[in-house]
Formats: structure tokens, sequence, C-alpha cells
């Protein structure tokens, strides 16, 4: 059986390990190499680096760290963050990154979705998608990594999901933006919206804060799946623990 | 011992290396035909499309040097694919066909999104394959792809998705793994330990 993923992000700014709350007032957790041990030792299945002010910043995500988490770790991560070209791309892929993430450079320019899956593949190429609920829909943002130039991409979250997917995505990851940081499980409905209407893999993203949230996106959303930072950042949960918890509600998980 | 990675132009290698890195194993990445027959021990890697990375060994003078080589043969993903006779990638194009048989791509089903891409569970289709060594059946590998090819008498150990394909392959001094050893935790280091042990 194919297991469902835990799979910590770390987001990065400036070279540290950084969390907010719905993505504003950002606060360092920790050292990259540090984490990214501590968090394949404990049972992650992959990891997501994000760099979360590359894109709103108009700069590429910073190389130098990406060689010496492949050297660290031996299960996949994937790198996000301003990644703008296919040569940012194999760049990156080339530092020992198993997938690329793009979220906002590929609502600027949606055919660097065609190119890059027919460059590397389409199980590399990892579209991110941040949504918020509006008047009864769910709309994309972008350059949600800055609180001050984030802004609405005037796309409805569904169209934008079956697109990528159509372009040759992969993988996509949806973050639910009113969940993120709020700890109150993920947003069960927008994430089986989207995982009725796309048959690329779907991994679930804000608003963890309980074992019991993953059950349930889990088991509700059927996320392949579910992403989350600050339980893991801040201890709240144990990825061995929450393998554990599940594995007792019969959901296939890697022990 | 002398392990060469092949630099097919496409591929992911940083992780390959570090893996064995991690085995005390020095690879040499190259795409010289005189080093890569010299070697003990040869991998494949692979991440990409199977045309774009057979045009690169074409282009590189490398598919007749590895069809040739008589030493460990490790193709990893796509690597593995590139070992058959033919992929259906694509328009579909014609591989190294060490190993005889087809790649196709995975059978489409409800609730089974393709790429098929996590962690799933591994079964040896032979005992005791060196390869294999201390592997449990249903150890968990990492996998990401679309294609693969179906279990036949190459199988060395199969995996259950939307239908029941090779895992892992072997024919005569040529292996393949469909998933990443290199990013498959303990379970995939050991696998490449048992290679770099043959």
């Amino acid at each position: 059986m194919l297991a469902k993923r835990i799979i910590p992000c770390l987001d990065v700014k400036d070279g540290q390990v950084v969390k907010g709350v719905q993505f504003r007032d950002h606060e360092i957790v920790g050292d990259i190499i540090d984490l990214a041990a501590r968090y394949g030792a404990e049972g992650a299945d992959e990891l997501v680096f994000y760099d979360i002010t590359a894109s709103s910043d108009g700069r590429t995500v910073d190389r130098k760290w990406i060689a010496r988490v492949a050297d660290a770790l031996d299960i996949p991560f994937c790198v996000a963050g301003g990644i703008r070209t296919v040569d940012d791309a194999r760049a990156i892929l080339a530092n020992g990154a198993d997938k690329i993430s793009i979220n906002s450079p590929a609502l600027e320019n949606p055919d660097l979705i065609d190119e890059m899956a027919r460059e590397f593949g389409n199980q590399c190429v990892v579209i991110g998608i941040d949504s918020k609920r509006e008047d009864g829909d769910f709309c994309v943002y972008q350059y949600t990594g800055d609180a001050a130039k984030t802004q609405a991409a005037r796309r409805r979250t569904l169209d934008w999901a079956i697109e990528v997917a159509q372009r040759g995505a992969g993988e996509i990851v949806l973050n639910c933006m009113n969940k993120d940081g709020m700890r109150e499980g993920y947003d069960i409905e927008q994430l089986s919206a989207v995982r009725s209407r796309v048959a690329v893999p779907l991994i679930a993203s804000g608003g963890a804060g309980a074992v019991e949230h993953f059950a349930a996106v889990f088991r509700q959303a059927h996320v392949d799946g579910a992403l989350a930072a600050s339980v893991f950042h801040k201890q709240v949960v144990t990825i061995g623990e929450l393998k554990r918890f599940l594995q007792q509600q019969a959901i296939t998980v890697r022990i | 011992m002398s392990l060469v990675i092949v630099d097919s132009g496409v591929a992911n290698l940083a992780s390959v290396i570090a893996a064995v890195k991690r085995l005390n194993v020095a690879a040499e990445i190259s795409s010289d035909a005189g080093k890569i027959r010299a070697a003990s021990h040869v991998i494949l890697p692979g991440v990409g499309a199977a045309e774009a990375a057979m045009a690169q060994l074409e282009a590189k003078g490398l598919s007749d040097v590895i069809r040739g080589l008589t030493q460990p043969v490790l193709g990893i993903c796509l690597g593995m694919q590139l070992l058959f006779s033919h992929s259906e990638e694509g328009r579909g194009c014609a591989c190294l066909g060490v190993i005889q048989g087809e790649v196709n791509r995975l059978a489409a089903k409800q609730d089974m999104p393709i790429p098929h891409m996590g962690w799933n569970q591994i079964k040896a289709c032979v005992p005791d394959h060196p390869l294999l060594r201390g592997v449990k059946d249903d150890s968990f590998v990492y996998f990401v792809h679309s294609f693969a090819a179906p279990v036949g008498g190459y199988t060395l150990a199969s995996c259950d998705y939307s239908e029941t394909f090779t895992a892992v392959a072997g024919c005569k001094n040529f292996f393949g793994c469909q998933f990443h050893p290199e990013r498959s935790g303990s379970v995939g280091s050991q696998i490449l330990k048992n290679f770099l042990d043959m």
C-alpha cells in the first residue's frame, strides 16, 4: 500500500528556518541542516524547504544550503521559492533536490509548468497554491511570502488546480491560508473539492494542530500527504507519535 | 572498488553521490567511455523523460558503452527504465535493451493519482537475491514515476499500485530499481550497499 506522507515544511528566510502565523510576523525556529536531520531521524517521509522571501523579493532561492541538505538527508526533499526559469530548476535539482515547487512564477507565466514538465518530467514539478476562502469561493493568492506584497491572483483555486494538472504538474500542495498557523485543523472542504477534480497527488497544507487533524484530512479529504510546520517545529506533535496514532487508525504510514 | 555514476546530463546526481558517500564510497561522475568501462560498479541514475535521456546517452556515445558493460550496473528510476528495450513515454522510444521488456504508462485507476509518488512496499519475487539481502518483504521505499515495467522474468521484487509492476529488475549484470534507493532511508541504503558488495 502507498503510505500517506507526513511532510514537515521548513520555511526558510535568510538561511534560517522561520514560521509566522497566517504568513506574517516570522520568528526563527532553527538551523536548516539541524532541523532537516532531526526530521529525517524522526520518520518524516519528505521535507519541503520554502524560501518565503524569494518570490516576493524578485530574487531566486539561495542554493548553497541545498547540497548540504542533500548530503544530510536520505529521504526526498523539495525546494520552493522564486524558481522562475528552467535553468533555476535545473541548478536546484543538480544540487540534490528531488523536486522543485513553483507558486507565484507559475501564476505569472503558466507556460513555465509545461516547460519544466517537458524538461524534467512531471514527477519533479510541484505546484504550490495559496488559497483563501472568499465570498463562498476559493481564490488564489500570490507573493504570500511578504504580507505587504500579498495579492489576489484573480483566479479561482479549482480552475487553477485543474489547469496546473493539465499543464503537467506532478503534485499540488494546497495551502489553505485561512487555516495557516491556526492549528485548528486542515480545510477539509476545500481540499476535498480540489481532490475530486484533479488526479495528481494532493498535499494538504495549513491548519494542523493535533494528531486527529492528520487522521481527518487523510480520511475525509483523501489527500496523499499532509504538510505542517509549527506543530512539528514546536514539538506540539512529534512525527513518531503521529505515525503510531495514524497506524492505530488503520491509515497506512511508513514506520 | 571504483564506482562511476554515469553523467547522462539530465539526472539528479547529487543525491546518489551523497547516498554512496554515507556508505563511505567515493563515486566519480563521468561520461567518459574509458572511465565507465574501467569501473568496478556503474550507476545509471535518472530523473526526467526517457526520450531526452536516451538522446543524451546517444549524443555522448554512451549507449553502446553501457550495453557492453560486464560489471554490475544499477539503473535508478528512469535509469532502470532505460535498461529495457522500449519505453512508451512521450512519443515512445527505443532504449538500451539490456533487459528484454517494455516500459509502459502505469494503469489509470480511480483514486490512484499518477505519478505514483511516495513510499510504497516491495515484495521479493526471487528468494535470497543478493541485491535484496537484509530487505524484508513489505519494506517501504520511495517511488516517483508514471511509467513502469510489468512483472516478468527479470522481476526481482514487485510493488502494487494501480497495477503490480517491477520494483527491482535484474538480468545478468544489469540491475534496476524503479524507486530511489538514495532517498529510501535505511532500506534504500541497504540495497545500495548490497549492489556495491556484488
